[in-house]
């Protein structure tokens, strides 16, 4: 089971770091968004994956699935929302401010 | 703090005092005057050690610095360094004269002028007198630093900028080369005292080491005193006002090489390559010097390449003085050491002969105001004291009775001569090499001696072509300092064993040490007989005037040499193509293309990985223990990969987004198979928000929303993101493989009796790892005031106001 889920998330970071090399404003937070999937995949499976209930205390349960690794996706899913409401904004406020989205277009005169 | 630390330190002490004096009396009277006190204090000071130190004494005083990393600021005054003191703070004092004459106090900035050379005065005057290596750097580099702004003291010229700036880049890469010499041998020796590694010299000879620590002390040397092929900074610095070139750069920071030559010599001395190397240069720069002067039109140019010319004169004898150390005692070492001696005698006849010339050339720019030999003539009796201080400073320089030159020159001829008996260091054949280009540098020494005697002395005065019109003798003040440094050049030629015994010998001892003070090879005579040196002279004489009466018909020769073969045209294509390079490299990766910088960061992440994996043969797998695979699982990873995909395979940007919610939704689904209930909700709410402003930004975006654009395919980035991919699967199946240590997660268990929670994470979240919490919700804190200013904030006059 985890060589599979480790092979999602190598697929899923394939396909972030495709998308970020793009050239649009919009693939670039795309690709940032399924980087932060991969990366809770793999700290999720980096545990022990399905062996016994959910971490929620019961009498009748002896063995529970590893509440640490959730702690931490649970903070890092809050701050990677955090991040990319953001760079929405901000890729929203510099393609309204430059009229283009295209990363090539925005580069400074100078290097042109 | 003793006395004599309050003496080396006077300058620097001195120097803050400096503005405030210069702001409330300049009006009235030049700060110069209240500047010469100081080393004035310092030279008598400095004289009355004469006595003790000519009896052999030394003086060591010690202050603490940091002692913790054995630096302290140890003075150690023997002969050698009360040589170099005297030289500095005499010279010192009557520059400051000289420039209180010199400099206007209606024009210039005199505050300035007088903090750099007063902080000059005290590093060099540190300098010599410091035991302690790493003092002795920091004092190595203050000169270069106060030498710098003293070039540029004109600042608002163009030339004097770029003549700063090349002195102080050579001069600094050659101090950088010698620090790492000097440490060297403090790691050797396991001390930074100059005394303690002479010492322990069995050490350093022993040390593989050796070598690699004289080539980069002599970097140091050589760059400083202007050595072949480092001696082009100092032609240039000529652009500094003329009392900073007089006692800059002739008596004393370019001597600043030779002292360390001379302080390393009982290290370094009586090995070959050190023989070769100190002697080899110094003749080269001697000939080198003194060819180049001769084709000079300006009088400071032409000085500079004098003096490059003699500091290499004093180089080569102490390299071939060196040997005495080899000998180590007897006869052998005696006539060697006599080198040393003749070293010694000519940096101080140097001092003297040359500070007079470069205030001679001075006062002629002062009072013509021009140094161009081509304008100048017939100022002999215009300027008759003048006249005559350059008359006794060029003939001294030439190497004429009866100046103190004329000794000097017959002792270095002796050293020479001695220097092609040498057979001990290999290379036997070519020692002879020695005293020929020696007389050959001679004949050239001699005639630009008499170019610069004759071209603005004698011949007609050519009224028209001098730049101000009222020339006339200069005022008794400026022509006292170089009336002194003349009348020495003719006190030493008929008193010099007066300064032998009390200055030079002492001296001589320190950089030979086992030699025997009794011997009567260190009495110097005017008259030693009709011996093969004189017949040189002689020759010199001879020839020089020859070529100098015939000097239109050979000098064409000279200028035939290309100047793009110069050193100096080395130097800045040098320059400018190491600038042009750094700047093409750059641009050609600095491309301002994001794509580019973060295929940058993803090659290097994928090679420094799989290397490190296949380097370390870490790729070993431990597939047991998994779970088992349901055919829900199956089905979610299918369709995550799909989404996953379908984001880059779409032209349509909402399908884009919308597959992206896929992914999202997709991981609610893995959560909750993965017993994450707490997970699976946030998951769920952020996937919807994000989502939802995904497809806000672009509705409002109505230009850019609707078009189709579909991706350009580039193979670097398929390969790329299969890479990051593969090494990201690799790594993290290695890694589960391989537990190392039992997970704590039984402890968080406790939830109940610790926290009073029955959800775990929902513990871990606010009690036992609380402070996470916290600074997460600072985050989105921060993340949400960042939107609303993005969105609110408006530079001023910004038409997009729409929002």
């Amino acid at each position: 089971m985890e060589y599979i889920i480790l092979l999602l998330a190598g697929v899923l970071f394939a396909t972030a770091i495709y998308n970020l090399l793009q050239k649009q404003l919009l693939r670039i937070i795309i690709g940032t968004v399924l980087l932060s999937h991969g990366a809770h995949l793999v700290l999720l499976t980096m545990g022990k994956l399905k062996r016994g209930q959910p971490p929620i205390l019961d009498e009748n349960v002896t063995s529970y699935t590893d509440p640490l690794p959730q702690a931490l996706i649970l903070t890092s899913i809050v701050i990677s929302f955090g991040i990319t409401s953001l760079l929405l904004v901000l890729s929203y406020r510099t393609a309204k401010e430059n009229n283009t989205d295209n990363m090539e277009e925005m580069r400074g005169e100078s290097n042109e | 703090m003793s006395f004599m630390h309050f003496i080396i330190l006077l300058p620097f002490i001195a120097a803050l005092f400096v503005p405030f004096i210069y702001k409330k009396w300049n009006t009235s009277l030049h700060t110069g005057w209240f500047v010469i006190i100081v080393p004035l204090f310092i030279f008598i000071n400095l004289l009355l050690q004469i006595p003790a130190i000519s009896n052999g004494e030394t003086i060591s005083i010690s202050l603490e610095w940091i002692p913790s990393l054995g630096i302290n600021f140890d003075i150690y005054l023997d002969g050698l360094a009360l040589m170099f003191a005297l030289i500095i703070s005499g010279i010192g004092a009557l520059v400051v004269l000289y420039s209180i004459f010199y400099m206007a106090k209606e024009r210039e900035a005199l505050h300035n002028f007088y903090i750099y050379l007063l902080m000059f005065m005290g590093a060099m005057l540190g300098l010599v007198s410091s035991d302690n290596v790493l003092v002795l750097y920091t004092l190595w580099e203050l000169t270069s630093v106060s030498s710098f702004l003293l070039i540029a003291y004109w600042y608002e010229r163009k030339r004097s900028r770029s003549g700063a700036l090349k002195a102080m880049i050579i001069t600094v890469f050659g101090g950088l080369a010698m620090l790492a010499g000097l440490i060297m041998l403090a790691m050797i020796t396991d001390t930074y005292s100059i005394r303690e590694m002479v010492a322990n010299v069995d050490l350093i000879i022993e040390s593989s080491l050796f070598l690699p620590a004289m080539l980069l002390i002599l970097l140091g040397a050589f760059t400083k005193s202007a050595q072949f092929p480092f001696s082009i900074w100092l032609p240039d610095a000529m652009e500094a006002p003329t009392p900073v070139s007089a006692y800059l750069h002739s008596a004393t920071m370019v001597k600043a090489g030779i002292y360390l030559i001379a302080r390393m010599t009982p290290i370094f001395g009586g090995n070959e390559s050190w023989f070769w190397l100190v002697g080899g240069i110094g003749v080269i720069t001697l000939i080198y010097g003194s060819v180049r002067a001769v084709r000079q039109t300006d009088l400071k140019a032409l000085l500079a390449y004098s003096t490059i010319s003699q500091l290499g004169l004093i180089m080569s004898l102490l390299g071939v003085g060196s040997a005495a150390l080899y000998f180590n005692i007897g006869n052998a070492q005696e006539i060697y050491a006599f080198a040393v001696f003749a070293a010694l005698f000519h940096l101080f006849n140097h001092s003297t002969f040359k500070g007079a010339l470069f205030m001679v050339v001075g006062i002629i720019d002062h009072e013509t105001g021009t140094r161009d030999i081509r304008r100048l003539g017939g100022l002999m009796s215009i300027m008759p004291v003048t006249f005559t201080i350059a008359l006794i400073g060029s003939l001294s320089m030439a190497g004429l009775p009866p100046f103190n030159g004329f000794l000097s020159k017959e002792m270095f001829f002796t050293g020479m001569l001695r220097a092609s008996e040498v057979t001990v260091f290999g290379l036997d054949g070519f020692t002879i090499l020695f005293p020929i280009i020696a007389w050959v540098a001679s004949v050239f020494t001699f005639i630009y001696c008499m170019i610069l005697l004759v071209k603005p002395f004698l011949g007609k005065l050519h009224r028209e072509k001098l730049p101000k019109d009222n020339v006339h003798e200069a005022p008794f003040g400026m022509l006292v300092p170089p009336a002194i440094l003349g009348s020495l050049v003719i006190l030493i030629f008929f008193f010099p064993n007066v300064l032998a015994n009390y200055i030079l010998k002492p001296a001589l001892v320190s950089v030979v040490p086992n030699v025997s003070m009794d011997s009567k090879l260190f009495e110097i005579k005017a008259w030693h007989g009709l011996g093969t040196e004189l017949w040189m002279t002689i020759g010199v004489i001879i020839i020089g005037l020859l070529l100098f009466v015939s000097i239109k018909k050979w000098n064409i020769v000279l200028r035939v040499y290309p100047e793009k073969l110069s050193l100096n045209q080395l130097y800045n294509t040098g320059i400018e193509s190491m600038e042009k390079r750094s700047e093409s490299f750059t641009n050609r990766y600095m491309t301002g293309n994001i794509r580019h910088y973060l295929l940058y960061i993803f090659v290097f992440i994928t090679v420094i990985m799989i290397g490190s994996l296949i380097g370390l043969e870490a790729l070993s797998f431990n597939l047991s223990s998994q779970e088992e695979i349901s055919v829900y699982d199956i089905g979610i990873l299918v369709a995550m990969v799909a989404a996953a995909m379908t984001t880059l395979l779409t032209k349509n940007r909402i399908t884009a987004i919308v597959s992206l919610g896929a992914v999202g939704y997709l991981m609610v689904m893995l959560f909750v198979i993965f017993r994450a209930p707490d997970l699976a909700l946030t998951q769920m709410v952020v996937e919807t928000v994000t989502t939802v402003l995904f497809l806000l930004c672009f509705y409002h975006l109505p230009k850019l929303g609707k078009r189709l654009e579909k991706m350009k395919f580039k193979v670097t980035n398929l390969i790329m993101s299969i890479g990051v991919g593969l090494t990201v699967t690799l790594m993290t199946l290695i890694a589960t493989g391989h537990k190392i240590s039992v997970p704590i997660t039984d402890f968080f268990e406790n939830a109940y009796e610790l926290a009073g929670a029955k959800n775990i994470v929902n513990a871990i979240l606010v009690d036992f790892r609380g402070f996470d919490t916290m600074l997460e919700i600072a985050v989105l804190l921060i993340a949400g005031l960042g939107v609303y200013t993005l969105i609110k904030l408006r530079p001023k006059g910004s038409e997009n106001d729409e929002a």
